[in-house]
């Protein structure tokens, strides 16, 4: 009787395929169905040049590395180029030399400029993550083009700029 | 008010000159008026397809060129009418140059036939639905020419599938419309209509019509060779299917082609389903100008399903293609025209 139970249960399974196959594709159209109703609501894309004004990129997008400068022009690095060695292709460097400390009267190490190639940059955030002082972070800014590669190459401490006070006492 | 004006250039046409060149020169403006009506409702059904993709998948979809993007398809057609039409050096040029017109050439013939309301039918043949399925047929000879003609494996694979396909899907298309042909008793479509002025069909043959619906929109949706059966074009497989070698025009008579086949499928269930050009109950049946509204009506809310069924369901495999013909399709269409000829047989139909 076996043979006979198992052609019944087969041929209950055609059926009850057929019936598990509509049931299946019925379900997914009331999913898509219901997306099709709420588009206005739902709408994840967006109306990009006219709402550049109230444009907000999420908190975690990487457009560029910008390093923040305070009210008094001052940055947080103090040259030690973490982050030209993490960087996997070159797109930092960074021109330094011993410059004489105002405060002790000594000489020290000090950024002349940190230079940052966009062009090259795979925006992997190893040189932020490197960085022991904070003093590059990600920028939200994706609207990059311009008409010569050289205006890529970024110098990031504004001309003028210098340390700022405490925070290579914090090491 | 249509009918009048058509039958005073009818009459004028036939008193101007001689009735050979008058029938000529009427053929001719029936022929441009429909060739307009078969560009417009291209454009239009793509525009459509796009927003309602955009909608499913909650983007915003074309809405730059003219108001919401309506011009967006004109604008895309001018682009492509402006292309050079390329060709590989290899392919079997005359067949490459013959393919994208029967496929266009099959579309306009099967709109042909359509009553789109009462005496608006360019071609009342006394055996339309058999034409139909025909005409629909041939137009998958275009499809293998221009695979085959392209001497490319991409194409000539995707033509094959569209073979092996169509040729399947065939059968559940012709034995659904089988079904409803059990309760009209006639093939010539004006007929089909007047037997519907006692209640749709997919009304009057109550269970074993919504089956026979039901399968004929997968078999539709399988023959104009859209998503969930786009073997044919698998973007992932195959780069553009059999017409991966086309550029330009040529390429957008295919384009068109499938955009109106999907209108042919959705006309013909509104035709044969859902009562043509007859309004639903009965109200504003002494118009016969509103037809044209109720047959657009009933045949956009079915091109709407099929647009929603493509952006449901996953792409099948080619044997799960086959499977679902010849293992499903087939035995429940052949046991459902036995259940509809029982049902016709004993009166079980539902009149109003």
């Amino acid at each position: 009787m076996a043979w006979l139970n198992n052609s019944i249960l087969e041929d209950m399974g055609y059926f009850s395929d057929i019936y598990q196959g509509i049931k299946s594709l019925l379900t997914g159209m009331s999913i898509t169905g219901k997306y099709f109703l709420n588009f206005r609501k739902g709408s994840i894309t967006q109306q990009y040049p006219e709402n550049r004004e109230t444009l907000k990129m999420f908190e975690r997008f990487r457009g560029e590395v910008i390093m923040p400068h305070d009210e008094n022009n001052e940055h947080r690095c103090t040259g030690c180029q973490a982050c030209e060695i993490a960087c996997p292709n070159g797109t930092i460097e960074i021109i330094w030399d011993r410059q004489l400390d105002e405060e002790s009267g000594k000489k020290k190490k000090m950024i002349d400029k940190h230079i940052y190639r966009l062009g090259m940059c795979t925006m992997c955030g190893l040189c932020i993550e490197a960085c022991p002082t904070d003093a590059i972070k990600w920028g939200q800014n994706f609207e990059n083009s311009v008409y010569d590669r050289k205006y890529l190459d970024r110098i990031l401490n504004k001309p003028g700029s210098k340390l700022m006070k405490g925070v290579e006492d914090k090491e | 008010m249509l009918l009048s004006i058509t039958k005073n250039i009818h009459e004028w046409l036939f008193s101007l000159m001689p009735e050979n060149i008058a029938s000529i020169v009427e053929m001719t403006i029936i022929a441009v008026i429909y060739l307009t009506g078969f560009a417009v409702a291209g454009l239009f059904l793509v525009l459509m397809e796009r927003r309602i993709a955009a909608w499913f998948q909650l983007r915003r979809g074309p809405n730059r060129v003219g108001f919401h993007g309506i011009l967006q398809t004109i604008a895309d057609a001018l682009k492509l009418v402006s292309k050079e039409l390329t060709g590989t050096i290899k392919a079997d040029k005359f067949l490459y140059n013959l393919a994208p017109y029967f496929v266009i050439i099959t579309a306009l013939l099967a709109l042909a036939v359509f009553p789109f309301t009462k005496d608006f039918q360019a071609f009342d043949i006394n055996i339309g639905i058999l034409f139909l399925i025909a005409i629909s047929s041939i137009g998958v000879i275009g499809i293998l020419l221009a695979g085959w003609s392209s001497n490319n494996k991409f194409s000539l694979i995707g033509a094959m599938r569209s073979g092996v396909q169509t040729i399947s899907y065939e059968l559940s298309v012709s034995l659904s419309l089988l079904t409803i042909v059990l309760m009209t008793g006639t093939l010539q479509l004006s007929e089909i209509v007047e037997v519907q002025k006692n209640g749709w069909l997919i009304v009057q043959g109550h269970v074993p019509a919504v089956i026979a619906f039901m399968i004929y929109m997968i078999a539709g949706t399988a023959e104009t060779n859209r998503t969930p059966f786009d073997l044919v074009e698998a973007e992932s497989e195959l780069g553009a299917g059999f017409h991966t070698e086309y550029s330009g025009m040529k390429f957008a008579y295919f384009f068109l082609a499938e955009f109106i086949n999907m209108f042919i499928i959705a006309s013909i269930a509104t035709t044969v389903f859902f009562g043509a050009w007859l309004s639903p109950f009965g109200i504003t049946e002494s118009i016969p100008l509103l037809g044209i509204f109720w047959f657009l009506a009933k045949t956009f809310v079915i091109v709407f399903l099929m647009m929603w069924f493509r952006w449901s369901f996953p792409r099948l495999r080619i044997d799960q293609i086959l499977t679902l013909e010849w293992k499903y399709l087939l035995p429940i269409n052949l046991v459902n025209l036995v259940v509809m000829a029982i049902v016709v047989w004993l009166g079980l139909t539902i009149q109003f």
